[in-house]
């Protein structure tokens, strides 16, 4: 119980010259939701592409579930049970909605490379992606190409990817990131319904959507974490509030 | 869940495809027509193999001959190494070896090329292409030199089922339970898990891995699969032509199955298969017309690359959906009167090629030569001034009439995809 | 000692006249994402070129004018062609260059015949330039190498001195943010790759006469320049440089090298058994085989290529 399932420790990220992570240390806990915030610039981003293996880090350690993952492949990452989402929508354009989410749940059913199963006849694949086409609300979309879905459909197919495989720990980088209020309450909804019981870190620009979900916060300034808390701790913070000096943090 | 491989729709249609093509010698039972449809066997079971890699993988392959000309060296090699200790039977199974030949020349090939995707990959497939002919010539012991190595497929006096390979007729016969056999297994394979993530890993290879899948794994697979398929149609080759030089293998065997799997629709599993029904056709009535028929192929490639990237296939499904939504009846007639311009245009430019050509290989000898079945005084200015202006005439009109197709054509897709959504 | 001096002479010779073809398509690769698959059809058209204005008036004013012209065929090639093909994304303009290379080989067979043009080193360069030990190097070669290196300092020159050359650099490293800074303007689209061209050209108006001209030649040179690229790194000059160097010496020493496989491992100690067909291969007869080999290795070795700084 006691192993976090991500643990970070003086992770460094240079492009070039420029320090873009500059020793950050963060423990997430299992079954949290837990939330990244921090101005534009601040690393958010490269946090995830760093833990998820997107790119190489500099130095640090990362562990996941008690296990180093430093050096890892995307895929070896993915296997131990770690999914992420993409703040550019990453989907499989030409490939029907039914189809996105087929792909994601095949590895983690155990079909692997196979071909000499008939995808037809794979119940339980088609089975748990029908299941998450309801749960994000795109069953009437089935048999739509992805590439030509709604903006708002498309994020939800994104968050739906990433968590038909079943990971336990799940990466959101700005889930609600474009979409209109209703939108926004319609996607937050969706992910506090398919994180249930697991462990979740999102990057969210949206403060009504961070207050909203989170159970703690982790403020990211210039490559450095200046607070982790609860919310309520958070808004007090006067670290946090100098950082963002009145502008963001109440709700918008 | 029924066990079948196609459904009850696709199993009628691939069966009287069956029955068609083994009806096809009954009716025309011409040498020349049986050899040709030998060749569009082949060629189709190598260019689906081809596409397995680029309409299902996006690997564009350069390199591709590789697999078919070692499957078809294997085969012969090994028809020659049987001789008569084998019969008709063991004869009909040697293109599997050939397939077995190229899966191996795919292990190990396919370990290099896939370490790349992308253009990279299209340029390492050539490299080791050209690798790989290079070294042809270098063992003449194996791949035979200038000549090649023959065989003979007749192997002693026993028939099996009567069926001794010998007539091409016959051999016409077991290409097309090969072709068969291969696109239906080649079918299947899009249909399984592995299929599948190869359409993923072409669509976006970041979030292939994003979802447990190393699409460097997926890639080489696939590689190998296909170099499987197209060592069989290799063998199949090595069986009917009863020679393989070395030219199987080179670069320019990797650019006509690229041609034909293109023109056909590599957005379609069937595409490759209309490929190279029609580039077979154009290449022996055209080629048999006109020195210049590559030049024309070259540039009707040009024109689908720039005008129908998705191919024959795509036009044809284009038309289907048309048909479906009942919108097809409104282009039809603008079909119909495009055909005249385009086919003037086309008069036009054939004529100024085949003036040039005339003109540049005769022997430069006054007097009329004859030029598309016409006598025509080369050296006069007459018959060029007609060929351009034919020409200019045809693009006026084709301009101009082609202009109202497009904006009908633009109209109606779009009331076909408002009627979609 | 003679063999080492005059294989290097002659290897360098041909590197630089490789690196003229692997510059341009560098470039072009580099500032517009495309891999010009015909990239070796203009080195071709370049030769034909010249071989038919020497023909009419001599080989000096083909020296210059050859190349422009060849530069003209490939602008108006990506203004109306390429240009068309970029919407469907870079498969179809790698397809396109494909079928291009396809079109201009068959233009000339159709144009000279299938079989090598008598396209000649000008008198005036016929001759030895000097003797050493008792092989002579001739004039042509000296020229040769001095065109391609005037080449290359303009090319150096262009790229570091003037505006459109920073451009381009910058996009060597940074296509994305070039094109972010709005200087993705089609015009110096058409003039990198009619610039790229002319460079083909003008390698292939050298190269014609000291090779052979032919409608083969295309693809002889095209493979080898991939390898070149490959080798060197994807995007970068100074990968394609020394790759072109060393491919260009390999060739050379290799063609003049007549020893066996066997004779090479028992220069180290080795015994191989006799008798197998590929124990007695000569280098010669591997020469053909060696740059692909050495891209083999470099594939598994360091993918990246030998100065490569960007993935694929």
């Amino acid at each position: 119980m006691s192993v976090p399932a991500i643990r970070i420790q003086g992770l460094k990220k240079n492009f070039g010259a420029s320090e873009i992570i500059r020793g950050v240390d963060l423990d997430i806990h299992r079954g949290e939701r837990h939330a990244i915030i921090g101005p534009n610039g601040a690393g958010k981003s490269t946090l995830f592409h760093l833990i998820s293996a997107r790119l190489p880090i500099t130095s640090g350690a990362i562990e996941l579930k008690g296990e180093n993952v430093v050096g890892l492949k995307p895929f070896e990452i993915n296997r131990k049970g770690l999914s992420r989402s993409f703040q550019i929508t990453n989907i499989f354009h030409n490939l029907s909605v039914f189809e996105n989410l087929r792909c994601a749940v095949l590895w983690s059913l155990g079909y692997r490379y196979s071909f000499w199963h008939r995808l037809a006849g794979l119940k339980d694949a088609r089975q748990r992606a029908e299941a998450v086409m309801d749960d994000i609300g795109l069953g009437k979309r089935r048999d739509t190409p992805a590439g030509i879905l709604s903006y708002a459909e498309q994020r939800a197919l994104e968050i739906g990817i990433t968590i038909a495989s079943g990971a336990d720990v799940i990466l959101l980088d700005e889930p609600t990131a474009g979409m209109s209020n209703t939108e926004t309450e319609e996607a937050v909804a969706l992910i506090r319904r398919v994180t249930e019981g697991k462990t979740l870190v999102m990057v969210e620009h949206d403060m009504g959507v961070v207050f909203g979900l989170a159970d703690r916060i982790s403020v990211l300034v210039y490559g450095q974490i200046i607070a982790t808390d609860a919310p309520a701790a958070i808004r007090c913070n006067a670290a946090v509030q100098e950082a963002y000096l009145g502008t963001t943090l109440n709700h918008d | 869940m029924n066990a079948a491989i196609l459904s009850r729709g696709r199993l009628a249609v691939w069966c009287s495809c069956l029955a068609l093509a083994f009806a096809l010698p009954l009716v025309l039972k011409s040498g020349f027509v049986i050899s040709l449809l030998c060749q569009i066997g082949i060629m189709a079971v190598f260019s689906l193999s081809y596409n397995m890699l680029l309409g299902q993988t996006g690997l564009l392959s350069f390199g591709h001959a590789v697999y078919y000309g070692l499957g078809a060296f294997a085969t012969i090699h090994l028809l020659n190494a049987i001789g008569k200790g084998g019969g008709p039977f063991t004869t009909a199974l040697l293109p599997f070896a050939g397939g077995l030949a190229g899966l191996a020349a795919g292990l190990l090939l396919g370990y290099v090329t896939t370490r790349k995707a992308g253009t990279t990959f299209a340029m390492i497939t050539l490299g080791i292409g050209e690798m790989v002919a290079a070294c042809s010539l270098m063992f003449p012991g194996i791949f035979g030199g200038e000549g090649g190595v023959s065989g003979n497929r007749v192997v002693g006096k026993e028939t099996f089922l009567g069926f001794s390979w010998g007539p091409q007729v016959e051999m016409y016969g077991l290409i097309v339970l090969w072709a068969f056999a291969c696109t239906v297994a080649m079918f299947a394979l899009t249909q399984t898990p592995l299929g599948r993530m190869a359409n993923a890993v072409r669509d976006n290879p970041e979030r292939a891995e994003f979802v447990g899948y190393d699409t460097e794994r997926v890639r080489f697979l696939m590689v190998v699969l296909s170099g499987f398929f197209a060592g069989i149609a290799g063998g199949l080759s090595a069986l009917s032509y009863e020679i393989v030089t070395a030219e199987t293998l080179n670069a320019h065997t990797s650019g006509i199955v690229l041609l034909i799997a293109f023109v056909g629709g590599i957005g379609f599993f069937y595409g490759p298969i209309i490929g190279a029904i029609l580039v077979t056709v154009m290449q022996i009535v055209i080629g048999g017309m006109t020195h210049a028929w590559l030049l024309y192929f070259g540039l009707f490639f040009l024109f689908m690359v720039l005008m129908a990237p998705g191919g024959i296939a795509s036009l044809i499904a284009v038309q289907r959906a048309l048909w479906q939504a009942g919108l097809l009846g409104r282009m039809l007639p603008h079909y119909a009167a495009t055909t005249l311009p385009v086919l003037i245009l086309l008069a036009g430019l054939i004529g100024l090629v085949e003036l040039s050509y005339a003109l540049l290989t005769g022997d430069g000898s006054e007097g009329p030569s004859k030029v598309m079945s016409m006598q025509l005084e080369l050296k006069t200015p007459a018959p060029w001034l007609t060929a351009l202006a034919v020409t200019g005439i045809g693009i006026t009109l084709t301009r101009w009439i082609g202009g109202r197709m497009r904006h009908e054509w633009n109209a109606t897709l779009s009331t076909l995809h408002g009627d979609r959504s | 000692m003679e063999f080492i001096v005059i294989s290097l002479l002659n290897g360098i010779t041909y590197g630089l006249l490789l690196f003229m073809l692997s510059s341009g398509l560098t470039l072009i690769f580099s500032m517009m994402g495309i891999l010009n698959f015909a990239h070796a059809s203009f080195y071709m058209l370049g030769a034909y070129f010249a071989y038919q204005i020497s023909t009419l008036v001599g080989f000096w004013p083909g020296l210059l004018v050859a190349p422009l012209l060849v530069g003209a065929v490939g602008a108006a090639i990506e203004c109306y062609g390429l240009r068309r093909a970029h919407r469907f994304g870079h498969v179809a303009e790698l397809l396109f260059t494909f079928g291009l290379a396809f079109v201009v080989e068959e233009v000339v067979h159709l144009i000279w015949g299938k079989v090598a043009v008598d396209y000649r080193i000008p008198a005036e360069l016929d001759g030895t330039l000097f003797t050493l030990f008792d092989t002579s190097f001739p004039i042509y070669k000296g020229f040769m190498m001095l065109i391609s290196v005037g080449m290359l300092v303009a090319l150096y020159a262009l790229l570091t001195r003037t505006r459109i050359g920073l451009i381009i650099q910058a996009a060597l490293t940074k296509p994305d943010m070039v094109e972010a800074l709005g200087h993705n303007v089609p015009r110096i689209f058409m003039l990198v790759f009619g610039g790229g061209t002319a460079l083909a050209g003008l390698a292939g108006v050298i190269g014609g006469n000291a090779f052979v001209t032919e409608p083969g030649m295309a693809a002889a040179v095209g493979s080898i320049v991939f390898v070149i690229v490959v080798v060197g790194g994807l995007g970068s000059l100074g990968g394609a440089f020394v790759a072109s160097l060393l491919i260009g010496c390999i060739q050379t020493f290799s063609v003049g090298l007549t020893i066996s496989i066997t004779d090479v491992f028992a220069l180290i100690g080795v015994q191989l058994p006799e008798g197998s067909q590929v124990a007695r291969l000569t280098i010669t007869q591997m020469a053909p085989v060696l740059p692909y080999l050495l891209m083999v290795a470099i594939l598994i070795f360091r993918p990246r290529g030998l100065m490569g700084a960007r993935e694929s």
